[in-house]
């Protein structure tokens, strides 16, 4: 499997990646408030990732003091947790239990995992600590490298700071087709309160991988996937972002997609003081579709941030972005996403969509939806909406006899359903249509 | 079954008074018709009996089987045994139209104090209902009135009715819009709910639906008053002269 690794890759795995990443946050700094990028979030609560005391010496280092320093946040008590009388809602544990899949459980001290518990029907895993060991050398090739296409014409620095020092990921190289999709439960440590995470995944042509990623591994945390699919290759992803109250979350994806391959990512958020979500997928060969979704529902103190940036570079390449979050009592919501097609990314068929429900107005959803079209022969569109619940459609239910309160709670959920129709497995999104609904019969004003 | 005693109410907005005083007794098991111009109440009095925001009621009483129902919240009318069939059926992308029928029909009967009907066996009441309305399968399968034709909007309307049973149900214009083929449709469903224990309002411009579903009474409605009640003959004499020889009867 690693016929085709660098030699010099496989004697220095990932030093490279992270010397260049650490140069990267000494010369571009972490994100300030007002900077363009950080338009309408503050990063104050992500950025503030100590620096390792006596320099870098791999993976280690810093966040481990960071971490222990950290303690005040390590508040999950405040979790959303149901009370008897509200039903059952799923619980992250069985959330996907009706799918048979393999399950990883990850969390920031992950040093090794059960090779019985994350077999691969073609391919194979390790996790990241391990990627010192030759067979493993592979993940370098991708280590950083989708990071580091990224960090132009905008610096992610937050990402850059991951690839320094992150310990903990998983790494998953697909060389022929898998079914049963993967899922990486996240567990917090006791006294683990910031974790960094990064993920490789890397798709051979024609090869395939569905990862869905639940639980929650820390208060607070940074986290990167980079996924390089080759021609023909397709990646599913969806990840669960719940229930904590006081989660503070960065998390990047990179995506790189060779001809006719297909990649589709979907995110739910349920709560979280600050969530960013960073989605960068660039279309590199012919006839490739991308499609980005996610939805998101807060209540109070919640802040939740999608920032997209697709790239066409190649012809004939389809891609969607929609995004919708349902927000209420002064819960704020922000969407900035952008379609850049290059010249000759000739065909291109581009879509983006963000909408925000306002369910009192106390609320706020800010976007900023951006087209940079250097092609002619393209189809892009975006839209952008805000608004509350249709009187019209609240009184037809009411008038057959549905309470005010559970008739706004279809509509809310009938708004989701337009972004939980991008996820492609119907198993998927019935659980997580469920969970949505749990969710908004918990929050009643 | 259903009593109107010098109702009036205006627009929120405007307070622009709509309806004038206007009275209405319907008794159990009959129909009525309600007949008028343009702008003469018809809607507003739907609107104003069903509950919809944006409609003030300055003065009259309307009760349902002895009941006061201006009070009440739309939802807890429709508990009492109300029913509004719309006249613009509401579009609800995201909603599949069996989930929202049983979602209804299991809110009422709890409200009633009902035990709740399972999934199985609300999927045989709503396959026999849906038959005998010529709804199809793929109706109940697509989101609420969503990109339904005109005649299958108010199909889906009356199927509703079927399957939630109100006492008194107020049928907003369902014939505007129609071709013949749907308007004998809709009011074959009409008459196959018709019975004791069950009142109908027909609320119409034209006297064609009342050709399929032969009233007990009918009412003239005009600037927010009934002008003029009789027999189904009253009907066919509007349809003769106009609205506006009653208007200048009535000056």
């Amino acid at each position: 499997m690693n016929s085709s690794t660098s030699p010099l890759a496989s004697e220095v795995p990932l030093a490279t990646a992270r010397n260049r990443a650490a140069a990267f946050v000494a010369q571009a700094g972490y994100p300030k408030r007002g900077q363009e990028y950080w338009k309408f979030t503050d990063p104050s609560p992500l950025n503030s990732i100590r620096e390792p005391v006596e320099g870098f010496n791999g993976p280690g280092g810093g966040m481990r003091q960071d971490a222990s320093s950290r303690g005040e946040r390590n508040r999950h008590k405040t979790s959303d947790q149901p009370t008897p009388q509200q039903g059952a809602p799923l619980s992250p544990l069985s959330l996907f239990s009706a799918i048979d899949r393999s399950i990883i459980d990850v969390s920031g001290k992950l040093t090794a995992i059960d090779p019985s518990r994350c077999q691969i029907e073609n391919g194979s895993v390790c996790i990241l600590r391990q990627a010192d060991l030759p067979e493993h050398s592979w993940v370098s090739q991708t280590y950083g490298v989708l990071e580091l296409e990224a960090q132009s014409p905008v610096p992610r620095t937050l990402a850059s700071a991951n690839t320094w020092l992150a310990e903990t990921g998983i790494c998953i190289w697909a060389n022929g087709q898998n079914s049963r999709p993967i899922e990486l439960r996240y567990r917090t440590s006791p006294g683990e309160t910031d974790v960094l995470i990064h993920h490789v995944f890397r798709i051979d042509a024609g090869a395939s991988l569905t990862v869905m990623e639940t639980g929650t591994p820390a208060s607070r945390i940074n986290k990167v996937i980079e996924v390089e699919i080759d021609d023909g290759g397709e990646f599913n992803h969806v990840q669960v972002q719940g229930r904590e109250h006081d989660r503070v979350s960065s998390g990047h994806i990179f995506a790189r997609l060779g001809s006719e391959s297909v990649f589709r990512s979907f995110t739910l958020t349920a709560n979280g003081s600050m969530t960013r979500n960073e989605c960068v997928v660039t279309l590199a060969g012919d006839r490739a579709s991308a499609h980005v979704a996610g939805a998101a529902v807060g209540d109070r103190d919640f802040h939740h941030d999608d920032t997209v940036f697709v790239t066409h570079a190649g012809q004939d390449c389809e891609s969607r972005q929609v995004f919708k979050k349902v927000l209420r009592n002064g819960a704020v919501g922000v969407f900035q996403g952008k379609i850049l097609v290059k010249p000759g990314a000739q065909k291109t068929d581009g879509y983006q969509l963000s909408q925000g429900l306002l369910l009192d107005e106390l609320c706020q959803f800010l976007a900023k939806p951006e087209l940079e079209i250097y092609a002619d022969d393209v189809v892009c569109s975006h839209g952008s909406t805000c608004g509350t619940v249709d009187t019209d459609a609240l009184f037809y239910l009411r008038s057959r006899g549905i309470t005010e309160t559970h008739a706004q709670d279809i509509l809310a959920l009938a708004f989701l359903m337009q972004a939980l129709d991008e996820i492609a497995d119907p198993r998927i999104s019935d659980a997580l249509r469920e969970l949505l609904a749990n969710w908004l019969a918990r929050h009643h004003q | 079954m259903l009593r109107i005693s010098n109702l009036h109410a205006a627009l929120e907005d405007e307070m622009k008074p709509i309806l004038n005083g206007l009275d209405l007794c319907v008794k159990d098991g009959e129909v009525h018709a309600i007949m008028g111009p343009n702008g003469s109440g018809k809607s507003t009095l739907s609107y104003v009996l069903s509950g919809r925001e944006g409609y003030v009621v300055t003065g009259g009483q309307v009760e349902l089987d002895g009941r006061d129902i201006l009070e009440m919240e739309p939802e807890e009318r429709a508990v009492a045994g109300l029913f509004l069939a719309f006249q613009y059926p509401v579009e609800i992308p995201g909603v599949g139209n069996m989930t929202f029928m049983r979602t209804a029909l299991n809110a009422l009967r709890k409200a009633r104090g009902l035990p709740e009907r399972s999934a199985a066996e609300f999927l045989r009441l709503v396959r026999s209902k849906a038959k005998q309305l010529h709804v199809s399968p793929d109706m109940l399968k697509r989101p609420v009135n969503y990109g339904f034709s005109g005649g299958e909007k108010k199909r889906n309307e009356i199927l509703q009715m079927a399957i939630l049973e109100p006492k008194m149900c107020i049928l907003d214009e369902t014939d505007s819009g129609l071709d013949i083929d749907a308007v004998r449709q809709v009011a074959a469903g009409v008459n196959s709910l018709r019975g004791p224990g069950r009142s109908i309002l027909l609320i119409t411009h034209y006297q064609r639906l009342l050709n399929y579903v032969e009233p007990d009474v009918v009412h003239i409605l005009v600037d927010g008053r009934i002008v003029e009640t009789g027999g189904p003959e009253l009907a066919l004499k509007v349809e003769d002269t106009g609205y506006n020889a009653l208007q200048a009867c009535e000056a």
